[in-house]
């Protein structure tokens, strides 16, 4: 085998790993499309919101110190004590849920019926006012995730492949990191499918999916489900959020890498979690083999926009994405 | 087809002539399912015509053939004597057709005026430069414009709601909205998608008043669906009866009150 | 008391069709135009042109461009940011390869050029609707961002990658470079932004303006009506481009005279324009205005009673701003999604009834 191919491989398989990451932070958004419409794209900030809250909560920093402090002219900052990592996490679900419950209260309860890009610009909205909540209360320095997950290279996978390729090829890196994620990212997908598969409120769930009026109609509560729903898309977008803080720290950036999620959607489309998955492959993929490729060519950096590229040429050829129903006009 | 004279003049003193629209053996299909199944029929100048035929028999799907916004697989549409070409729904409208629809498709942000001023999109030709400066060329077309919209106006009896929304209107003034917007096209064939529907008897009744004025005063051409068989019946020239995609039934009001099959389909007899 | 329409009676069709129908909104707008013209150039100075006016115009011209786009035509844009660049980048070209033409005309044909740069980003809005488009202009914005900072023909091959706007003038008098008055930079965006907004409304008051609410309102029905969806799209994203373009030039030359592309224009300044147009008010050119004003006095506004009332720290205070920003955002779209200016319509009206309000 040729040290190029070999590099090759590498570079897709690094690539997958990237997908996966987008994959997790489309399912949150294909979530909560599913079950109200909305095209959440506040979904990557709920990431670095939750991601914020996680590593406060462990450093047990007092949440909205910097503003109690300008006020009342005090000096607090931390409570002094480190929660361990499982209760912090416990923690965050349950301020993810609070805010899944407030958003269903104060907005999208008086949006129902709405325009989707009504909607869909509410959700800017949400996303610059939860930014802006995420620094309030716990500070806009980038913060480290200390939850033990394994970080670098794999040796021995370094080890199992070095000389494949001849003398010159020193074996595959692959960040243990990536596949940690991946585990946990088919993790989540599996409970999720037996979530809605085999549970009263997964099936609830389905119900509200496919037809708002008549789940009403049988007694579904569908301001509990929409709560339930962006409840769980808070719990994805906590895992997603651990991920990707542990890799490049809980910054800004974050919410930035996430709206690479919005490509992956086009791709797969917005109803189907393996498109959502799929799309995350192959836009992840194909962002590092482009500037494997062309991207040396061009000044690199193509990873800003290939994947908007990307999805935007596929759309004009196939607007329903590749899993999405076909869209039959009426008149 | 019951071989009629070029024109002839109507009972109650209209003249109607020669083939507007002739369309032979259409076929449309969904998939594998056939929606119109290999049916043909005409339109006249200057009459009313209407489709009928019980749920689900394709008469949606017929204006929708019609009006170029679905293509049918077979078949061909003649328009004005020549064959129609393969075309964008925009393209037939400016060939002199329009439409209203089942569920009432207005503009629902923007006035009434403004509503029925885009019926008369297709005469205003000033380029963009010359609206951009406005004075001259674009405002002297808009006034001209203008002026006939108010005449549509006049005739459906809206004058009051001319500055109003669309979308705070009740169901049977749009309706009639919808109507003026279609007229003030001037259009040489006027397609009307159940223009009772929804609608209580006195409101059927203006509504019928205002297609029989339409067609009197303008001698615009009319194709109806209706479910009302009471309305239908007084208000058309000729009747199509369509049923599973079929066509079961062709002729006067009288002729196909008579006909046993449209009997059947109307009173839900088996199909073998 | 004075504020009615009673009595005053429109005789013709052109009179019905005045923007400003009613006698006391005629003389108040003549009114603003004289004090923008006649009063406020002889009294500015550097902080009240740099901090206020000189942004609230450029960015009024850029509010009114995604207005026409999203507020008339209904299709949502997230490239406004990279729309504004290719203006900064055509007029930075068009200077410093002509330096004998009157900045005037570099302007405007920046705004041509990126008129032609967003038609063509706006060829998918045939196929793609809504979110999708929405999205899709992303890809506009992140691609055009890289463009300016990859390729160096764009700067010139400068070593910071920065593009600087030479001195350059109308009649005697600097408008760009260093040393530009403040009344001189205020005037030449003054005069964009009443053209520009005049342009506008005549765009919107007639055919173009009906049938880019037609498509907005129900697009199905508009192609049935005889609207030729694809050209009136194109059109849209061109003019709307035109105004975003002449804005980004502008924004470059006269306000920041240098510029970064991934700072100045980045996706941020996407969402601020939208922000404008959304507080502003959908489909009104006065509404751009409106929320361009609102907008560019924020953050002043929470810097004077933060930062210099309270003392608050800086970061403290642009937090803060975000949340204002996003909580109003949801605010409007829950209350009146038609923004300010609705709010200033509801007003009005309450004006033109009072004292008898039933």
């Amino acid at each position: 085998m040729s040290t190029d191919f070999l590099y090759l491989v590498e570079v897709l398989i690094n690539g997958l790993m990237a997908g996966v990451m987008y994959s997790l932070v489309a399912l949150g958004f294909v979530l909560i499309f599913k079950a109200s419409g909305i095209f959440n794209y506040a979904q990557g900030v709920m990431a670095l919101f939750a991601a914020l809250t996680l590593a406060g909560i462990m450093e047990g920093q007092v949440p909205f110190a910097h503003i109690i402090n300008a006020i009342l002219g005090t000096n607090i900052h931390h409570f002094g004590w480190h929660v361990p990592a499982v209760l912090a996490i416990l923690m965050t679900i349950v301020v993810m849920v609070g805010f899944a419950w407030g958003v269903q209260r104060f907005v999208f309860r008086h949006l129902v019926g709405q325009e989707p890009i009504i909607l869909f610009m509410a959700t800017i909205g949400l996303a610059y006012f939860l930014e802006g909540v995420g620094d309030l209360m716990w500070g806009s320095d980038i913060k480290t995730l200390a939850l033990g997950l394994p970080q670098g290279g794999s040796r021995w996978l370094e080890d199992m492949t070095v000389g494949w390729g001849g003398d010159d090829f020193y074996g595959f890196y692959i960040d243990k990191l990536d596949m940690v994620a991946t585990i946990v990212a088919i993790l989540l997908v599996a409970s999720l499918i037996a979530f809605s598969q085999y549970t009263k409120h997964g099936r609830a769930m389905r119900a509200v999916a496919d037809d708002h009026q008549a789940a009403l109609s049988v007694g579904i509560s569908l301001n509990f489900i929409w709560i339930l729903v962006w409840s769980l898309a808070g719990f994805v977008a906590l895992v997603a959020g651990i991920m990707w803080g542990a890799k490049s720290g809980v910054q800004f950036s974050l919410s930035m890498i996430a709206l690479k999620a919005l490509p992956v959607l086009m791709l797969g489309g917005f109803t189907s979690i393996p498109g959502a998955i799929v799309g995350g492959l192959i836009i992840g993929m194909g962002e590092k083999l482009f500037e494997y490729t062309v991207g040396s060519l061009v000044g690199g950096a193509t990873e800003n926009w290939f994947a908007y590229v990307l999805a935007l040429l596929f759309l004009v050829f196939r607007p329903q994405g590749l899993f999405g129903e076909r869209i039959i006009e009426r008149v | 087809m019951n071989a009629m004279a070029d024109s002839y003049v109507t009972e109650d003193g209209r003249t109607i002539g020669g083939v507007l629209m002739d369309l032979r053996e259409i076929t449309l299909r969904f998939g594998g399912v056939e929606a119109i199944k290999n049916i043909s029929f005409d339109i006249r100048e200057g009459e009313i015509r209407a489709i009928i035929g019980p749920n689900g028999a394709g008469k949606s799907s017929m204006l929708n053939v019609i009006s170029g916004f679905y293509k049918p697989q077979e078949g061909e549409v003649y328009f004005r004597g020549a064959l129609r070409p393969a075309m964008k729904p925009y393209q037939v409208a400016r060939q002199g057709i329009a439409r209203t629809f089942q569920n009432i498709a207005l503009f629902e942000g923007m006035t009434v005026l403004d509503n029925i001023m885009t019926g008369r999109l297709n005469y205003m030709k000033a380029g963009i430069i010359k609206q951009a400066i406005w004075k001259g060329a674009a405002e002297r077309e808009e006034i001209e414009n203008r002026a006939h919209v108010e005449r549509v106006i006049d005739f459906l009896d809206i004058q009051a709601i001319r500055k109003t929304p669309v979308g705070r209107l009740p169901y049977g003034l749009k309706k009639r909205v919808e109507l003026a917007r279609a007229l003030a096209a001037d259009p040489k064939l006027l397609l009307l998608d159940e223009p009772m529907a929804g609608m209580n008897v006195e409101e059927k009744e203006d509504m019928s008043r205002f297609i029989l004025d339409v067609n009197d005063e303008f001698g615009t051409t009319i194709a109806l669906i209706e479910h009302d068989m009471g309305v239908v019946m007084d208000l058309s020239d000729r009747v199509v009866v369509m049923d599973y995609g079929r066509k079961i039934g062709d002729g006067t009001p009288d002729e196909v009150r008579g006909n046993q099959e449209v009997i059947d389909a109307y009173l839900g007899v088996a199909h073998d | 008391m004075f504020y009615r329409e009673a009595g005053d009676f429109k005789t013709s069709y052109a009179e019905d069709n005045q923007t400003f129908p009613i006698k006391f909104d005629r003389y108040r707008y003549w009114l603003v135009l004289a004090v923008a013209y006649l009063v406020i150039p002889f009294m500015i100075n550097d902080y009240w042109a740099n901090a206020i006016f000189v942004p609230f115009l450029i960015y009024a011209i850029a509010a009114i461009g995604l207005n026409i786009l999203t507020g008339y035509c209904g299709q949502v844009s997230l490239g406004t940011g990279g729309f504004m660049a290719v203006g900064a980048y055509a007029c930075y070209k068009l200077m410093t390869a002509f330096p004998d033409v009157n900045i005037v005309f570099h302007i405007l044909v920046s705004g041509g050029v990126t008129a032609m740069v967003g038609a063509a980003f706006g060829l998918p809005s045939l196929r793609i609707k809504g979110f999708y488009l929405a999205v899709a202009t992303l890809a506009a914005q992140f691609f055009l961002v890289w463009l300016f900072n990859k390729v160096g023909w764009f700067y010139n091959y400068s070593a910071s990658g920065q593009i600087s706007a030479p001195e350059r003038f109308v009649g005697p008098f600097a408008v760009t470079g260093p040393n530009a008055a403040p009344w001189a930079q205020y005037m030449i965006c003054l005069v964009f932004v009443t053209v520009c907004a005049v342009v506008a409304r005549n765009l919107t008051r007639g055919t173009l303006g009906r049938k880019l609410m037609a498509i907005r309102d129900m697009d199905i029905a508009a192609e049935i009506i005889g609207v030729n969806p694809l050209r009136t799209k194109l059109t849209a994203f061109a003019i709307s481009s035109f105004f975003i373009g002449i804005s980004g030039a502008l924004f470059f030359a006269v306000y920041l005279g240098a510029v970064e592309v991934g700072e100045a224009f980045g996706i941020q300044k996407s969402f601020l324009v939208l922000f404008m147009v959304i507080i502003g008010g959908l489909g009104s050119i006065f509404g751009s205005f409106a929320g361009a004003a609102f907008l560019v006095l924020l953050p002043v506004a929470l810097k004077f009673v933060g930062s210099d009332l309270m003392g608050w720290p800086t970061d403290l205070v642009s937090h803060l701003q975000l949340v204002i920003i996003g909580a109003l955002i949801m605010f409007f779209l829950i209350k009146e999604p038609h923004g300010l200016a609705q709010l200033w319509r509801v007003t009005k009206e309450k004006l033109r009834l009072w004292p008898f309000p039933h």
